[in-house]
């Protein structure tokens, strides 16, 4: 027998607790414009370093570089600032609501903005997206009405769910947005089965599955990855690494695998891990995945790197487990801040048209803030009917909650 | 009109299924090229092509999220679970995804999915190939919970399940697969090829969802059962000379309460049968929905007669499995109450 210590439990820890230094100097960040961009049809194993390295395309001084630059136009860019402009507005507007008690309950995007905006302009119509619940820029970004969203945060008379669902689990067919579910993972497989689907029909349309670094631990994500690889489905699996799950860092998700991109390798699944920040890096990434899909070379695994600079939802206080400072310490900027930047550089944008772009939309947004609440906020006002409980479980109503909406009087 | 096995009738309901819609797509472990391990999918790929009947990796989850895909891409996934002990890691795609598509998407998107598997002893399969879970089914608001008896009804089940616009648990009792069983296992089973309801036609034809069949008339007690125990109440009446009315649920959700009320209220006593265990399991359902709606016409307590509260067990598999012994007593009793 081996004369050995007593064994111990490894339990990953954060480099840093509340009322620490932020440290981020274990994030390794490649240079922007370093990282090469294959040929779409390259094997998963000819590009290994993608899964560990970091895609950047802005600079410090706001440049565009390398060979994942030049995938958008000056205006598609200015479209891109905005959208995230009003994700944020939105966002701030909604938060604040659910602080007067106007909602129960609400999550905000900040920081992340450029991840669903920039990955909504890589699709086409006709795509579906399974989101999670910090993807409401994918329907921002496809000009879905803010209105409707604010319907359904408030679970007004409008809601498009009827009162159903909790604030901000949206539904849009029509904007290739799949009903959330609140149960994390479930949708990730779910993304799969579309994109098989429509590759069994001989369509021409793909799918997008989207989940939390936290969330890649259930088992769940691990059965999307071995459908999508088995089948070569056209699928964009995406995972959003914005470093907290709720209170639990990613290292106990990830444990001590080098990145989550890397979770792809193992199933020969091409992955890039790209910087969540840099709205024209997150669009060049997205759309060389969706070319791979769409010409029927199969999925691409995609790692955000990104930060929550928010609380996890209202019912969250991030001061209680990490430092109050530690977004701004984040190596890899605002995305807000990144693009607007970077189109002053480009002469197309200034600090003066910033200032009343803002205005502007945060107008536009409480003007569908004052539209909604016309209708009605979750305790005030206008409310879906208690008949609606009882329809649209099943296409066709049977006896038995036929029996029991006659009972409670409806 | 053919002679055949419930396998080949469920067989016949995906291959009629699959001709008439495209849309139609079925997989599962070892279905495709192999023909599931029951042979129920035996010839469809070749038939219908390899993605229209496919193999899947050893993941319930998959299959089952990956159904619900489909269907919200617009297909009509019939896939199979080996066997229904095996459903539980997809339980979570059942009860949290499929069941509720519709409703908190308010209709945006459906999921019209049909999830076949194998239940129920009486096979030798011990703890792991035996379980009867369809309470679990019942439990959940939005599925749909179907357990055919004979071929005829499964065929016409099935078919009926597929066209459904929502999803559908199709239980299929494994020892019935060959041949009608009536609980007495040391006598030799009778062929479906024997059998009335061994004749299947052969193309299309549906059995409504939430209608159950009366298979025996009777006047002095109702015995309400499902799956294999339809057969061996029909051999415990015989067997008593009890003119026991014998009713076959085939739904059970939606169940057809008034087919219960209606037979209860003539004969004033009800047995359950079924071989799940008892504690929580449908026949409790039964018979709280029996007390809440024939309780002026009872003249005895409802009685359950089910598997025991127990893991299935492999060597006293027939002491375990409701037979007519202990159905005849249940019936024996509620007559002299
Ligand atoms: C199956 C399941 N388990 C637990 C939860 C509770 N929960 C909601 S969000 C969350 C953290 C998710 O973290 P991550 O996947 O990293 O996404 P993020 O919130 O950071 O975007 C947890 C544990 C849930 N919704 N579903």
């Amino acid at each position: 027998m081996v004369d050995s210590a007593r064994l111990s439990l490894h339990v990953p820890e954060p480099a840093v607790r509340p009322g620490g230094q932020p440290d981020f100097s274990n994030v390794k960040i490649a240079k922007a414009g370093s990282v090469p961009r294959p040929e779409v049809d390259v094997a998963s194993e000819d590009i290994r370093d993608l899964a560990y390295s970091i895609i950047r395309v802005l600079n410090r001084d706001g440049e565009a570089v390398g060979p994942w630059a030049g995938s958008l136009s000056d205006e598609a860019l200015l479209t891109g600032l905005r959208d995230m402009m009003k994700l944020r507005a939105f966002d701030a507007r909604m938060l604040m609501a659910q602080r007067q008690g106007k909602t129960s309950f609400y999550m905000q995007h900040l920081g992340e903005e450029a991840v669903s905006c920039a990955f909504r302009k890589a699709l086409e119509k006709g795509d579906m997206n399974f989101p999670t619940y910090r993807q409401a820029g994918l329907l921002i970004a496809d000009d879905y009405p803010m209105v409707e969203m604010m319907n359904q945060i408030y679970s007004n008379e409008s809601d498009p769910l009827r009162g159903r669902q909790l604030p901000i689990m949206y539904s849009s067919k029509e904007h290739g947005f799949f009903t959330i579910s609140g149960n994390l993972a479930t949708q990730y497989v779910q993304a799969v089965g579309w994109a098989m689907a429509s590759a069994i029909k001989n369509d021409s349309r793909i799918a997008a599955a989207w989940i939390g670094d936290g969330s890649t631990a259930e088992s769940d994500f691990h059965s999307a990855l071995v459908f999508a690889s088995t089948y070569k489905a056209p699928v964009i699996l995406n995972i959003v690494n914005n470093q907290w799950a709720i209170s639990t860092f990613q290292g106990i998700a990830r444990g001590g695998s080098g990145t989550f991109a890397a979770r792809g390798l193992g199933f020969g699944i091409p992955a890039l891990r790209v910087d969540g920040n840099d709205y024209l890096a997150v669009h060049a990434v997205a759309r060389w995945a969706a070319e791979r899909a769409r010409r029927n070379l199969g999925p691409t695994l995609i790692e955000y790197v990104t930060y929550r600079v928010g609380a996890h939802s209202t019912s969250d206080d991030p001061s209680a487990y990490r430092p109050k400072t530690e977004s701004e310490a984040w190596p890899l900027g605002d995305p807000v801040l990144r693009l607007k930047k970077h189109l002053i550089v480009k002469g197309a944008w200034s600090e003066e048209r910033h200032v009343q772009a803002e205005a502007e939309i945060m107008d536009e947004v409480i003007e569908a803030q004052r539209q909604a609440e016309a209708h009605g906020t979750l305790h005030a006002g206008g409310r879906p009917s208690v008949r609606d409980i009882f329809e649209g479980v099943y296409a066709e109503m049977p006896p038995h909650i036929r029996r029991q909406r006659q009972k409670a009087g409806y | 009109m053919a002679r055949m096995t419930m396998i080949e009738a469920v067989r016949s309901a995906m291959d009629v299924s699959m001709a008439r819609d495209d849309n139609v797509v079925v997989f599962g472990e070892d279905v495709g090229y192999f023909g599931g391990v029951f042979r129920s999918t035996q010839g469809l790929q070749a038939k219908y092509g390899r993605t229209r009947c496919f193999d899947t990796p050893i993941s319930e989850s998959g299959i089952v999220g990956t159904a619900i895909g489909m269907a919200a891409y617009g297909l009509k996934p019939c896939v199979e679970i080996q066997f229904a002990d095996y459903m539980y890691p997809a339980y979570d795609q059942l009860t949290q995804e499929a069941a509720r598509i519709r409703y908190r998407s308010n209709g945006d998107f459906t999921c019209p999915i049909v999830v076949r598997m194998p239940t129920g002893g009486g096979i030798f399969g011990g703890q792991t190939h035996s379980q009867s879970p369809e309470a679990l089914f019942t439990h959940v608001c939005g599925l749909k919970v179907i357990v055919p008896s004979n071929p005829y009804d499964a065929k016409g089940l099935l078919i009926a399940a597929i066209e459904d616009p929502d999803p559908v648990m199709f239980l299929e009792p494994k020892r019935l697969y060959n041949g009608p069983f009536d609980g007495h296992h040391e006598r030799p089973v009778t062929p479906w090829s024997k059998h009335d309801l061994g004749e299947v036609p052969d193309g299309h034809y549906t059995i409504p969802i939430g209608k159950a069949e009366v298979r025996r008339a009777g006047s002095a007690v109702t015995v309400v059962a499902y799956g294999t125990m339809v057969h061996v109440a029909l051999a415990a009446a015989e067997d008593a000379g009890i003119d026991a009315e014998v009713i076959d649920l085939r739904s059970l959700l939606p169940l057809d309460l008034d087919t219960i009320v209606k037979s209860v209220s003539k004969t004033g006593r009800c047995v359950v049968v079924h071989e799940a265990t008892l504690t929580s399991g449908f026949g409790a359902e039964v018979a709280a929905l029996v007390q809440e709606h024939c309780f002026y016409h009872l003249e005895a307590p409802v009685v359950r007669v089910a598997g025991w509260d127990t893991p299935y067990p492999h060597a006293q598999e027939w002491d375990y499995f409701p037979g007519p012994g202990r159905v005849g007593r249940a019936l024996a009793e509620v007559m002299e109450a």
